[in-house]
């Protein structure tokens, strides 16, 4: 018998449905392209938009005249959308569509910014800013879910680290104390969600809900009845202090943004880097991905899987609270009720636009930390757009995000799957 | 092993069971699926605690609270259903669990080594595994090797393979059969927990005959395959598919240049041409993951179809609804019966009318006739032999044969022009293997053209009267069920004898 096999056939041609993904999105860029060219650009002045390097109008800067830029950039959006449609660059779709999506918002901004200036130092120490609670919240997620716990109660363990931190902080006169404090916050937040969702197997989504609307009575509770009354005693709490860096924070742009800063953009950065390593590259993360993956596997290799989920929801918690302590002890300087006002759940979306992974939860959360920066700019140079509006920016790009640009992303095997033994 | 008793609620799972291996022996434990042959093994492993007994490792007695403690006994298990992580590389699920470390606090993982460790007893023992394939790109066979290399490497005295045949191809079979062979010859003992009787024969040093929870006789290899079923079921089983020869009239089913793509989006079947004929059984044999899976889907309207045409009678089934599909008489025996077959929190009546529920005479649109439902319930147990305590029983307390039988039943009770029928008798008892394939050429007889998928060679061999073998999503080959068996399993292995069609 002769041996021929089929392996070296080639594939049965089938025909692509025509409106693929691909086509799908690049008519949509097509569309918005169309939009900005047209309505960005003949709303915008025809007046120079000045990108400036330093804090001020003046100093050097990157200056395009609006209308033209506006038209540009809706072009460029538009061109983009087209390649996609036609099928050129299949391989880097993701690339175009970027690509496309830069251009739109440039486009947008030339019109916004046309006659004014937008001073990028300050947009990208605010986009960082805002975005730190984020990427911290987001790496919490990443914690609970790679090991199959689904962790939504991240806003709960905001609002319990922000209060923790604020209380305790003002009470001690210590911004030190008052971090350990908030991250202990968070903890208690993550251990009644693992004790709950672990051991007792109840739906981790609805415990997540409900911890939140926990978090939310209990802090708003102590906030009026303790912390309004007696404000200087219970809710003033010392501000974390900003560091520099010689040298270093003399590079311009990067430098002011990176180099004099607090703790926490340092912390969450190194946070990023740390958890990569760590779940790709020790023994630590094998098992937590293991345990997310396949926990029946894990434990026949002798892997304790509901001790491993304990460990990681708890080590969110941690972080997640931390994350908490931005809001009071970096951002405004007191706890108010509800002043999270759904970045819990910004992070979660963080989490999944980042494909469960540090970096992309970084990368996501620096995106939507810009629409939240964006937003308060706008409404500062008075845009024509109405402030309500512009308000909605960073839930709606959230939603895009979400929605339209991930598709469907492949979350661990076992997330949110108790595990029962036998 | 002195004494082992385990219970699931009312259930006995295991009596009072004593089991010894020697060094160096292969002991097969052959018993029918739910015999507790795995419960047993599992016991041993530390996956689960024995309620009475005692395990004794060397004569010690031990308490092993879980796998961990197994593997440092030196006991290894390879399970049914693997456990690997699909998504790590072959060394990362070798290294699980006994990862080697350069040190750190999270313990910094040492990859050059592990990947060394994989490549030396891969060579040690013969089995070939490439240690940085990823484990979900891997055929099963290949899969069951690394599965074999990661008990290994943990230095293991006894191994227990549990049906680690089920999922092989004859020749895979014969290669498992040589590395257990080479185990022993190296002082290591294997437990193998089969219901296959032949493979029990060609390799068992010793064979222990479980049924319902107790041992019910040790054998040795000589004991004959009729004995051994005997010994296994309780009484003398016929292990032949009686029946006539065929009648095939006009086609029914015709299926052509058919492309389907599994959930990844990776092409599942590759340009399938098939017809069924009235009155005719077409098998498909193939390795499970062949694209028998998705055929099946995309015929019953459950999968989108890429290219090509399904056509029964002439009328075109694509993108007809299921339930159209099944009314145009069709009767589906799903390959996943606790998933798709039965809703096991249904009773058995309801059951019997999952595809029938609003249609007379059982119900209208607003209303389920609840007499004519009982009656139903009552003519298939009987006619069907069910075993249930009655028609309200919940189908999820019967065993895998009785839900089975239903799910025959309730596809065989309307008039049926094409009958398909994935994996029949997967995890059901030998009786009730017996009583299924009666019915099935039962049905053949009065005209039906009907359409059997296995992964078991043996019921394919025994049903069909044309054999399709399924390669890689294509038929390589259709052929007579007396083709001999080592050219079915070369064609199952994707050669082909001739070269290979559509070759330029």
């Amino acid at each position: 018998m002769s041996t021929a096999t089929v392996e070296e056939l080639t594939e049965v041609a089938a025909p692509e449905p025509f409106w693929s993904r691909q086509r799908r999105l690049g008519l949509a860029l097509v569309l918005i392209g169309l939009l900005a060219a047209a309505v960005f650009g003949s709303l915008a002045p025809s007046e120079d938009a000045r990108f400036t390097l330093s804090e001020d109008a003046e100093g050097a800067a990157l200056s395009i005249n609006g209308q033209f830029g506006a038209v540009l950039f809706g072009l460029l959006a538009l061109a983009a959308g087209g390649a996609m449609l036609a099928g050129l660059a299949r391989r880097r779709s993701n690339v175009l569509l970027s690509l496309g999506i830069l251009a739109f918002v440039l486009s947008f901004l030339c019109w916004q910014v046309a006659g004014n200036f937008m001073p990028l130092v300050d947009t990208t120490e605010g986009t960082l800013q805002l975005a730190l609670p984020l990427i911290l919240g987001a790496l919490a997620g990443v914690l609970g879910e790679r090991s199959g716990v689904v962790n939504v109660a991240i806003e709960g363990q905001f609002l319990m680290g922000a209060f923790a931190g604020a209380l305790v902080g003002t009470m001690a006169t210590s911004v030190w104390v008052g971090l350990i404090s908030a991250a202990l916050g968070g903890v208690i937040i993550a251990a009644i969600l693992a004790v709950l969702s672990i051991r007792y197997l109840v739906d981790q989504t609805v415990v997540g809900m409900v911890l939140n609307l926990f978090a939310l009575g209990i802090t708003g509770f102590l906030y009026e009845r303790l912390m309004q009354p007696d404000a200087q005693t219970y809710n003033t709490p010392p501000q974390m202090p900003e560091w520099r860096i010689p040298a270093l924070a003399d590079i311009p742009v990067v430098g002011p943004v990176l180099f004099q800063a607090n703790l926490l953009v340092w912390v969450a950065l190194a946070l990023v880097v740390v958890i990569h390593f760590g779940l790709s590259r020790t023994r630590w993360g094998l098992r937590t991905r293991a345990v997310g993956e396949h926990p029946t596997a894990a434990d026949t290799v002798g892997i304790r899987v509901r001790g491993l989920r304990y460990l990681n929801v708890l080590l969110g918690g941690v972080v997640a609270g931390i994350g908490g302590a931005y809001f009071t002890l970096v951002a405004t300087g007191n706890f108010t009720k509800n002043m999270t006002a759904g970045a819990g759940f910004i992070a979660l979306a963080a989490l999944i636009f980042g494909r469960y992974t540090p970096f992309g939860a970084l990368g996501a959360a620096l995106f939507f930390g810009f629409a939240q920066k964006l937003a308060t700019y706008l409404s500062a140079i008075e845009s024509p757009v109405p402030s309500q509006f512009l308000n909605m920016l960073p839930y709606l790009a959230t939603l895009i995000a979400v929605a339209g640009l991930v598709g469907r992303v492949r979350a661990p095997a076992a997330d949110g799957v108790p595990y029962i033994k036998g | 092993m002195r004494g082992i008793t385990k219970r699931f609620g009312d259930l006995v799972a295991n009596d009072h069971i004593d089991i010894t291996v020697e060094p160096g022996e292969v002991h097969a434990l052959l018993g029918e699926n739910g015999a507790g042959k795995s419960t047993l093994m599992n016991q041993l492993y530390g996956l689960l605690h024995p309620d009475e007994g005692q395990i004794l490792v060397n004569d010690e007695p031990v308490v092993f609270n879980s796998p961990r403690d197994a593997i440092a006994a030196g006991i290894g298990m390879v399970h049914q259903h693997f456990m690997l992580v699909p998504v790590f590389t072959v060394a990362e699920n070798i290294a699980l669990g006994a990862e080697e470390t350069r040190g750190g606090p999270l313990g910094w993982l040492d990859r050059r080594r592990s990947r060394r460790d994989v490549i030396d007893t891969s060579t040690k023992y013969g089995l070939p595994v490439d240690p940085d394939a990823l484990v979900e790109d891997l055929p099963v066979g290949a899969q069951q090797r690394v599965e074999i290399v990661k008990a290994l490497t943990r230095e293991v005295d006894l191994l227990i393979l549990d049906e680690p045949t089920a999922v092989l191809t004859p020749q895979e079979t014969e290669e498992l059969l040589a590395v257990m062979r080479s185990l022993t010859a190296m002082g290591k003992s294997i437990v193998f927990i089969t219901h296959k009787l032949k493979e029990v024969k060609a390799i068992a040093d010793r064979i222990t005959v479980v049924r319902r929870g107790k041992i019910v006789g040790t054998a040795s290899p000589d004991t004959s395959e009729d004995e051994l079923a005997a010994l296994m079921v309780g009484r003398a089983v016929s292990l032949e598919v009686q029946k006539t020869p065929a009648e095939p009239g006009a086609g029914v089913l015709k299926i052509d240049g058919l492309v389907v793509d599994d959930d990844r989006g990776i092409r599942a079947v590759d340009g399938v041409d098939l017809e069924v004929r009235a009155g005719e059984v077409l098998g498909i044999a193939g390795v499970q993951g062949n694209g028998q899976t998705e055929l099946v889907e995309a015929v019953m309207g459950l999968r989108e179809v890429r290219a090509g045409s399904v056509r029964l009678e002439g009328d075109d089934l694509i993108g007809l609804s299921t339930k159209k599909i099944l009314r145009s008489g069709v009767g589906y025996v799903p390959e996943d019966r606790s998933h798709d077959g039965v809703v096991k929190e249904f009773s058995v009546a309801e059951n019997l009318i999952l595809d029938m529920y609003d249609s007379a005479p059982y119900g209208n649109a607003f209303r389920i006739d609840g007499g004519k439902v009982g009656g139903n319930a009552q003519e298939r147990i009987e006619q069907f032999d069910i075993r249930c305590q009655s028609a309200d029983t919940l189908v999820g307390t019967l065993s895998g044969g009785n839900q089975q039988k239903v799910v025959v039943a309730r596809e065989m009770s309307r008039p049926l022009r094409l009958f398909i029928a994935s994996q029949p008798t997967r995890g059901v008892d030998v009786g009730s293997i017996e009583f299924i394939h009666k019915q099935i050429v039962h049905e053949r007889d009065q005209g039906t053209a009907v359409l059997v998928v296995s992964s078991e060679l043996d019921e394919v061999v025994g049903l069909a009267d044309r054999i399709a073998v399924m390669y890689r999503g294509r038929i390589l080959a259709i052929v007579s069920p007396d083709t001999p068996r080592e050219e079915l399993g070369l064609l199952m292995a994707g050669i082909t004898g001739a070269p290979a069609e559509g070759e330029k």
